[in-house]
């Protein structure tokens, strides 16, 4: 069944609604069109009903349409926003874009410019908002884009994230993050959490002003930390899931003594460190195998002695956790060290559970 | 017994649990590690864990969390700006019931 989409137009000039609902009943998706002369009555109808899209009239009397965008915008994120104008004022204009409007047009004069203006609205209405990509609320800006911009004007809010049925809050106070939260995940973790969705929608809410420090690395530090993050993952992704890439970092993992380990649950990727500091690491799904076997190296070693020195015994295995993944590291004395990545969201007991059994494996 | 133990290796200390802080240069901030427990070999768990976060930083790998399994002992640590919050617990034999 085809969508039956629902426009609500609002102007104060009662012969261009005339005109206008005409124009856009006539377009081929035949759309519903509602009117409304102010901006009371226009937000009256869209708490009435849901629509599909808000084109609106800037000047206006009593209420003007920025005044209307401002509310609408933080009301309903979903809402596709139209500004259409007699007057062409770039102070408008940016104020209206910065407000999160789709479109911003100057009422068309000639017949080209209503077909223009008609054929933007049908690809407007076809486009389906939960598909694309960006976070809208605000000139379908990246997350990113919009946290820095809440940070780099020192403002105090709440942002209020959502992708689908999850959602979360990042708290600003002056410019600083200071504390997210998303599903069971709180702090940094939360902030990582957030910025790894891909789309969705936010809500600029009041600074909470008594709401507890959580987060004290700066804003710019933690979006860094995230972005790089972000591309490791994407590289592993991209590595794991094309053989092509995988074999040209030697992570193709079928043909190597590796293929069987990999098909623990949770494995993200698998790197093992000869004794030999000379010979060469193997490794699946890994990107910076190298670097990663030089730290599991050393690190391997100092706890190995640490454990020595205060009478733990031998170091059985030594796990850690990032908001990326989870690492388990295992050592072997003719075999060297195998060490496994998880998916971050495998609870700690089974990582280290499922460790024991591929090092097991491994080692036999 | 107990606190200190000897081995062929020399003074070999079974620590006890407790918890502490300590700064990105592993030096001790607070600490509820009884007293008995030598204050430089606390200070040195905290240096090789602080160790283990920077060096991970290094390689670009971020962990915020890690956790060291002995033989009889284990070390968690969660890295908090640069330093770490390290928590002991020795292992503890495990009872088996006859029935």
């Amino acid at each position: 069944m085809a969508i039956q989409y629902k426009i609500l137009l609002l102007d104060d000039d009662e012969h261009i609604l005339e005109l206008y609902q005409e124009l856009l009943r006539a377009l081929p998706s035949q759309p519903e069109v509602h009117v409304s002369n102010s901006g009371a009555r226009a937000i009256a109808l869209l708490e009435s009903e849901p629509f599909s899209l808000l084109i609106t009239d800037l000047r206006m009397p009593k209420m003007d349409g920025l005044q209307v965008l401002a509310i609408v915008r933080r009301k309903y994120p979903h809402l596709r926003i139209i500004v259409l104008t007699g007057v062409l004022d770039e102070e408008y204009r940016s104020r209206a874009y910065a407000l999160g409007v789709d479109m911003f047009w100057q009422k068309p004069s000639n017949s080209d410019e209503f077909q223009l203006f008609k054929d933007c609205i049908e690809s407007l209405l076809g486009r389906d908002a939960h598909s694309e990509g960006g976070f809208r609320g605000m000139q379908s800006k990246s997350l990113v884009d919009l946290i820095q911009l809440e940070c780099l004007s020192q403002s105090s809010a709440v942002l209020h994230i959502s992708q689908g049925a999850v959602s979360g809050r990042i708290w600003v106070q002056n410019g600083d993050i200071i504390d997210a939260a998303a599903g069971s995940f709180t702090g940094e973790d939360a902030f990582k959490e957030i910025l790894s969705w891909k789309s969705g929608n936010f809500e600029i809410k009041p600074a909470e002003p008594e709401h507890p420090r959580a987060i004290h690395n700066s804003a710019q530090g933690l979006l860094l930390d995230s972005a790089q993050a972000m591309d490791e993952w994407r590289g592993h992704r991209a590595g794991a899931e094309s053989p092509a890439a995988g074999e040209a970092e030697g992570a193709g993992a079928v043909n190597t003594p590796l293929a069987p380990l990999t098909k623990f649950e949770g494995v993200e990727f698998l790197l093992t460190i000869p004794p030999d500091e000379k010979a060469a690491c193997d490794s699946w799904g890994l990107e910076n195998a190298q670097d990663a076997a030089a730290w599991a190296r050393t690190a391997h070693q100092q706890l190995q002695k640490l454990g020595e020195k205060i009478g733990a015994g031998s170091l059985v295995q030594l796990t850690v956790f990032g908001w990326q993944r989870s690492w388990a590291l295992a050592g072997h004395e003719q075999k060297g060290l195998l060490c496994a990545g998880f998916r971050r969201t495998m609870p700690k007991d089974k990582v280290e559970q499922t460790m024991k059994h591929i090092f097991t494996k491994w080692v036999s | 017994m107990g606190i200190v133990n000897k081995s062929k290796g020399g003074d070999v200390r079974r620590l006890p649990t407790g918890a502490f802080t300590v700064d990105a240069q592993g030096q001790v901030i607070s600490s509820t590690v009884p007293r008995a427990v030598p204050a430089e070999l606390v200070e040195e768990i905290g240096q090789c864990v602080v160790a283990v976060f920077q060096g991970a930083r290094k390689a670009n790998l971020s962990f915020s969390e890690m956790a060291a399994q002995y033989a009889t002992f284990k070390i968690t640590a969660r890295e908090m700006r640069g330093g770490a919050i390290i928590f002991l617990s020795p292992k503890t034999p495990q009872r088996v019931s006859s029935s």
